[in-house]
């Protein structure tokens, strides 16, 4: 779990052609080999969260105690678990948990990112200072501990997990709005619109959104790797995702508790955790290499 | 130098204060009963009483916030609501063998992770390259304890060729690097990806500089170019993200302890959470932020001592 740097915030690629931005951000991502394999499996991943109950083959919290530990065959793929029961059935249902936890969690993120962000970068001084300072301190709180002792002091439960996500992640969002704000605030273009009489909000809608949307999506997508790690960790400690949801981090646990009697059970929940992490990693980097024309040069 | 040291040394104490405000906030500031809160609802009243005078939450808030950061200076974290031990005690045993874990786990992630990094920025966008790219890419995101997880069944369980379990014999020295091999593998692989990309981005960098294409100029060779003259200079933003990284690296270490049930600061987090002993986590929590500012506040040193523009620009 090696952290992941800032982006920078740079203004899309100009846009030449007349198309709608999202759809020439699409196209070239498609057009990038790495990105397309990783855009197919993330698409994949999405669909097994929302068509779970018709992809998955059987019920996956229903216990058959006569297949316990059953290795991989034509009926089961993954085999089953100690109590018998379908493990890639469990596996489909737990990307619905994954995503919708680190969906929840980096939106929340944005939220208190983008709000704080804003107002950091227009008040400066020492507002600005005090958030900054707040931000570092996050920072270097070490994530899995302190997050344990927020799970000791209000219990385990979704909300916490999702909280706790929202307050490690929303530093990266305060910065990157806040350089953007703070770039936007220099430009003489800013400066005509507000002495022809801008407000304030018409500024931020027509120029700071647009300049922030690439950056902030490849944000994201770098960070729900992280967020799906964190899950993960915690639900393998059974401080995170409660059973019997089956999520990706108890199934692991519970397959790291028989590790030595079916090994299968905690090699086939580690990987949707690995098929994901690495898929959104590489959607990543492709909408990096797609949305910021400077990281594309430094690769040549 | 001076007021850069000075700067940043007030940087660090200001980060550490707000960190402590964090924990107090979230500690102290707990909607509705903050005893009843931290021990469930089946706890007796007794147990309630004994958790609210070892957190002195019977006292007004403000003096709570005086007394916590007062103890904190003297070094009191608190006692364990368990075994009545103090928590600065149980956190110093194992504090020392994660550290030495992370560090091991970091070591062999710099002594792989540089010399790959080396080999992209000579060849870029060769096939080697594009090998190394992809391989750091997949590995960078995975997390730790789920390697450890992996090696643990593919090295101790089929092929039974290292240990599964804890830290070894003590004193036994070989049988505890033993038990080290595949804990370290697991905190450090994703390192080495991470490494090799900050290697080669910050190297293709330098090259690019005036006094390499100089060198160049002289003819002297490209591998001496790098290696002699460019990557010192390439190594100094990467000991600085280093630095920064250097708090993901404790939770990996700390997730895969549990994995190998070795004894730290893994296995003492786990066995608070599960008693819901606060006290034993926020001490563990305040040690290893301090440990994380102080190792920041090094490594900003090293980074402005090695590189003078730093220190300049500030």
């Amino acid at each position: 779990m090696a952290p992941i740097t800032d982006t920078v915030a740079v203004a899309p690629p100009a846009n030449r052609t007349g198309a709608h931005p999202a759809w020439v951000g699409l196209r070239r991502l498609l057009a990038h080999p790495a990105g397309l394999v990783a855009f197919i499996v993330v698409l994949g991943l999405v669909a097994c969260a929302l068509f779970a109950p018709w992809i998955a083959p059987y019920d996956p919290v229903k216990i058959a105690p006569r297949i316990r530990f059953q290795g991989p065959s034509w009926e089961h793929w993954l085999g089953t678990d100690q109590l018998g029961r379908d493990v890639l059935s469990r596996v489909i249902y737990g990307t619905g948990v994954a995503l919708k936890v680190a969906l929840s969690g980096t939106l929340a993120a944005l939220l208190i990112g983008a709000t704080l962000g804003i107002v950091g970068g227009l008040s400066r001084g020492s507002v600005d200072g005090a958030l900054l300072l707040l931000c570092d301190a996050m920072r270097s709180l070490p994530l899995i501990l302190f997050a344990l002792a927020i799970v000791a002091i209000y219990g385990p439960s979704l909300a916490t997990l999702i909280a706790i996500i929202a307050f490690s992640m929303a530093p990266g969002y305060f910065r990157v709005v806040r350089n953007q704000v703070l770039v936007l605030r220099s430009m003489d273009f800013v400066a005509a619109s507000q002495s022809m009489g801008a407000s304030l909000p018409r500024i931020a809608l027509t120029h700071l959104v647009p300049n922030l949307l690439g950056p902030i999506i490849v944000l994201i997508a770098m960070d729900i790797p992280a967020v799906i790690g964190i899950e993960s960790g915690l639900s393998f400690l059974g401080q995170g995702i409660q059973p019997p949801d089956p999520s990706w981090g108890s199934m692991l646990s519970d397959g790291y508790s028989f590790i030595r009697q079916a090994p299968h059970l905690a090699i086939a929940a580690g990987l949707p955790v690995i098929v994901s992490t690495v898929a959104f990693t590489f959607l990543g980097e492709a909408l990096r290499d797609v949305l910021d024309p400077k990281s594309s040069r430094g690769r040549g | 130098m001076g007021s850069y040291v000075i700067r940043q040394a007030c940087l660090a104490v200001g980060v550490l204060l707000t960190a402590i405000i964090i924990l107090f906030c979230l500690i102290y500031l707990v909607p509705g009963d903050p005893a009843t809160v931290a021990l469930g609802p089946r706890a007796s009243a007794e147990q309630k009483d004994v958790f609210r005078q070892a957190m002195g939450l019977d006292q007004p808030i403000p003096v709570q916030a005086v007394r916590f950061l007062g103890n904190l200076l003297k070094g009191d974290l608190g006692t364990d609501l368990l075994t009545r031990q103090p928590v600065l005690t149980l956190v110093a045993s194992a504090l020392p063998r994660t550290v030495t874990l992370a560090l091991v786990g970091l070591g062999w992630a710099l002594i792989v992770g540089i010399p790959l990094g080396c080999l992209s920025a000579l060849r870029p966008n060769s096939g080697i390259d594009r090998l190394i790219g992809v391989f750091s890419t997949s590995v960078i995101a995975l997390p730790s304890f789920l390697l450890a997880i992996y090696a643990l069944i593919l090295f101790a369980v089929v092929l039974r060729w290292l240990p599964a379990m804890g830290a070894g014999e003590p004193g036994d020295i070989p049988d505890q690097i033993t038990h080290l091999i595949l804990p370290a593998f697991a905190v450090g692989l994703g390192w080495v990806g991470y490494i090799a990309r900050l290697v080669r981005a910050s190297l293709l960098e330098t090259l690019q500089e005036n006094h390499i294409r100089t060198y160049r100029a002289f003819g002297v060779s490209d591998m001496r170019i790098t290696l002699r003259f460019a990557l010192p200079i390439a190594m100094i933003p990467v000991v600085a993200v280093i630095g920064v990284g250097l708090g993901s690296l404790l939770s990996g270490a700390v997730l895969v302890e549990v994995v190998f049930s070795r004894p730290g600061l893994g296995s003492l987090a786990l066995q608070a959470v599960t008693s819901r002993n606060s006290p034993v986590l926020v001490g563990t929590v305040l040690v290893t932020t301090l440990l994380y500012v102080v190792a920041n506040f090094a490594t900003d040193l090293l980074a402005a001592f090695l590189d003078p523009r730093i220190r300049k620009e500030g």
